[in-house]
């Protein structure tokens, strides 16, 4: 369990206040200037050595990604991205600190700018959170008043500037990729990598792409030091967390805790157990829904943790936790996660636009009881020949979640695809149109 | 990507107002001279704001023009992008989301709700005008779900009951406060609060 004095989101509820009065009591802006006069080298070593970790699903160490900048500034600017495009369903992490602790946001991007060379800072919001976003720049321009930000930036000598751009419903945003282009102005398709943003982003200039979660740890690590930070939690798996419980749970929340925390111990302590108790449980997904779910009998001694749940063929992700007990049909909960997939892909790779909508008509079918033997295995296949022949990582994020199902409730899906082929039945199921669009002539 | 239809009857001209012509220019101020392409988002949300939550074709052909881009990039982003709608919705344009975290706890219903009290079809506006819906996917608020946006604010915790309301609410013009519909603190886990066990996926 964390410990009072080693929480970092203080005011996540709202408690407190979150105007930047309250802020500075919460000892945020505090010696940033000295924090910056310490050099680039000793940000980005002491940030290594705390094994921050990026908050945004991937897990890539944050230390490391800001080395790759380089170190002189060339013809071209170099640009701080933050993602604030936060659509992973089950993850609503990045909204509370939005909203609640926006000065943490700010003086990371502060921090994290100088340490990559940037004078300007795109905040990248989706546009659904568009409340946020105004609470975020009503908290930029507290800290423009207070002379945090503009020229010479809390007295460090360092000008730099932050703007907000807002999305306009795209899952696929949150991807570094098309979060630049469509911040170019663009459809948000993914782009081919190399080269990496580090070398070739922002207007074809060096940029350093970092979630909100993670950067906003930042100025706390530089305070309290990298070993404080790396005591917290499990090697390689350092720090704290903010994790959102939801779905079959009794009181859903969000709440920080540190990494490494039994998943059981999580539900149980902060969000009130499961509904109908443990024994109840049947599934949980750990990581938003892109991970693989894992059945009750992997969650009773999981931790949460990346390499942990690497292990056990999951992922930690963004920490946002969909619990799902057994009164629910699982089958009908991965269908909706399959069609959520089918809706949000930005149709560039043919395997992944094709191949989403594949999944979510066979799931449907599985779930009304209308598929065959054969089914299920064109189901498997159809996800190998997704995964990995894709430019951009959402052809496994659609791909692993019905991937998990297969692995772990194969004896359920059995006995719902229990038809006979079509030929002996003669039973019209459509396999060639899409049913959607047959169902709802002005979707 | 998602299948949208654009509207039948277009108006012929569409300029912004002159303070939309203010907003326009300080949103251009944040992009580099080079890169003026990069506001066709946020112009895109002025001209929604402008005509009624919607944005006409035409609005599309004065953006192109303004940003100097070429009218099928301007209109390809607004195709691309669902939260622009290229037909009327109605004063209250309600948006709830059906995903996972939000099925699991009863966004089924909520739909119901709508189907019976709003109209029978999705991104159809009601007799009066007042309402339309429409099913979207994650809102990001998982752990306060069911959840409703309507227009720009979020409606937390909710069942049909509390739908209901909100929906009388809006048509008597007296409406209800954006937040939790079961009086909890913004995340926070809730101090009691009765299980109700339902089958909802």
């Amino acid at each position: 369990m964390l410990k009072e004095e080693n929480r970092i989101f203080k005011n996540l509820y709202n408690e407190f206040g979150w105007e930047i009065e309250n802020a500075i009591k919460r000892n945020d802006w505090k010696n940033t200037n000295e924090i910056i006069k310490k050099g680039r080298d000793w940000i980005i070593n002491e940030i290594k050595n705390s094994e921050l970790r990026g908050r945004g699903g991937a897990g890539f160490s944050t230390g490391l990604k800001w080395s790759f900048a380089p170190k002189k500034v060339g013809s071209r600017p170099h640009y701080l991205v933050i993602n604030a495009d936060e659509s992973e369903p089950g993850t609503c992490k990045d909204r509370d600190i939005l909203r609640f602790e926006p000065q943490k946001l700010i003086e990371g991007c502060l921090i994290a700018g100088y340490a990559v060379n940037a004078h300007v800072c795109y905040i990248y919001i989706r546009g659904e959170y568009l409340k946020e976003g105004q609470r975020l720049q009503e908290a930029i321009n507290q800290a423009y008043e207070k002379k945090f930000l503009g020229k010479n930036a809390a007295n460090s000598g360092w000008d730099f500037d932050i703007h907000i751009h807002y999305g306009a419903g795209a899952y696929i945003c949150g991807e570094e990729t098309a979060l630049l282009e469509s911040l170019e102005g663009n459809k948000g398709q993914p782009r081919l990598k190399p080269p990496f943003p580090a070398l070739v982003g922002l207007y074809g200039s060096p940029t350093i792409v970092n979630n909100v979660e993670t950067i906003a740890v930042v100025p706390t690590i530089l305070k309290k030091g990298s070993d404080w930070f790396k005591s917290i939690g499990k090697p390689k798996n350092t720090g704290t967390k903010i994790f959102c419980i939801s779905g079959n749970v009794n009181k859903p929340c969000n709440v920080e805790e540190e990494m490494g925390i039994p998943l059981k111990e999580l539900i149980e302590s902060y969000a009130g157990g499961v509904q109908g108790g443990w024994d109840n449980l049947q599934a949980v997904i750990p990581g938003g829904s892109s991970m693989p779910l894992l059945p009750k009998k992997i969650c009773d001694t999981i931790t949460m943790d990346f390499d942990s749940l690497i292990e056990n063929k999951s992922g930690l992700g963004t920490a946002g936790i969909v619990v799902i007990n057994k009164d629910q049909d699982i089958l009908a909960c991965m269908a909706r996660i399959a069609r959520f997939y089918k809706h949000e892909s930005c149709g560039q790779c043919t395997p992944c636009r094709e191949g989403s909508g594949w999944m979510w008509r066979i799931l449907e079918r599985a779930r009304k009881g209308d598929a065959t033997h054969s089914d299920i295995n064109l189901l498997d296949d159809v996800t190998k020949q997704i995964e990995g022949h894709t430019i951009c990582a959402f052809g496994e994020g659609s791909a692993w979640p019905v991937q998990g199902l297969l692995r772990h409730f194969r004896k359920e899906i059995d006995k719902r695809c229990s038809n006979d082929p079509l030929i002996k039945k003669k039973k019209d199921v459509p396999y060639l149109i899409d049913q959607h669009l047959l169902e709802k002539k002005n979707a | 990507m998602s299948l949208k239809k654009v509207y039948e009857n277009q108006p012929k001209d569409f300029v912004f107002t002159e303070t939309n012509l203010k907003l326009a220019e300080e949103i251009l101020k944040k992009y580099p001279n080079k890169n003026k392409k990069s506001a066709v988002m946020p112009f895109l949300y002025l001209a929604q704001k402008q005509n009624n939550n919607w944005i006409p074709l035409a609005a599309i052909k004065y953006i192109g023009k303004y940003l100097s881009m070429p009218y099928i990039r301007v209109y390809e982003i607004a195709t691309f992008y669902s939260m622009y709608n290229l037909a009327p919705v109605g004063k209250n344009f309600f948006q709830v989301c059906t995903t996972s975290p939000c099925l699991l706890r009863g966004a089924a219903k909520i739909v119901e709700v709508c189907k019976n009290k709003i109209s029978k079809k999705e991104n159809e506006v009601s007799k009066d005008g007042l309402f339309s819906w429409m099913e979207v996917e994650c809102l990001g608020a998982c752990v306060n779900a069911p959840v409703i946006q309507i227009n720009d604010d979020y409606f937390e915790d909710l069942d049909e009951k509390s739908t209901t309301k909100i929906i009388e609410s809006l048509q008597n013009n007296k409406p209800l406060k954006p937040g939790s519909f079961r009086g909890r603190k913004n995340t926070a886990p809730e101090k009691s609060y009765k299980i109700s066990g339902d089958q909802n996926a």
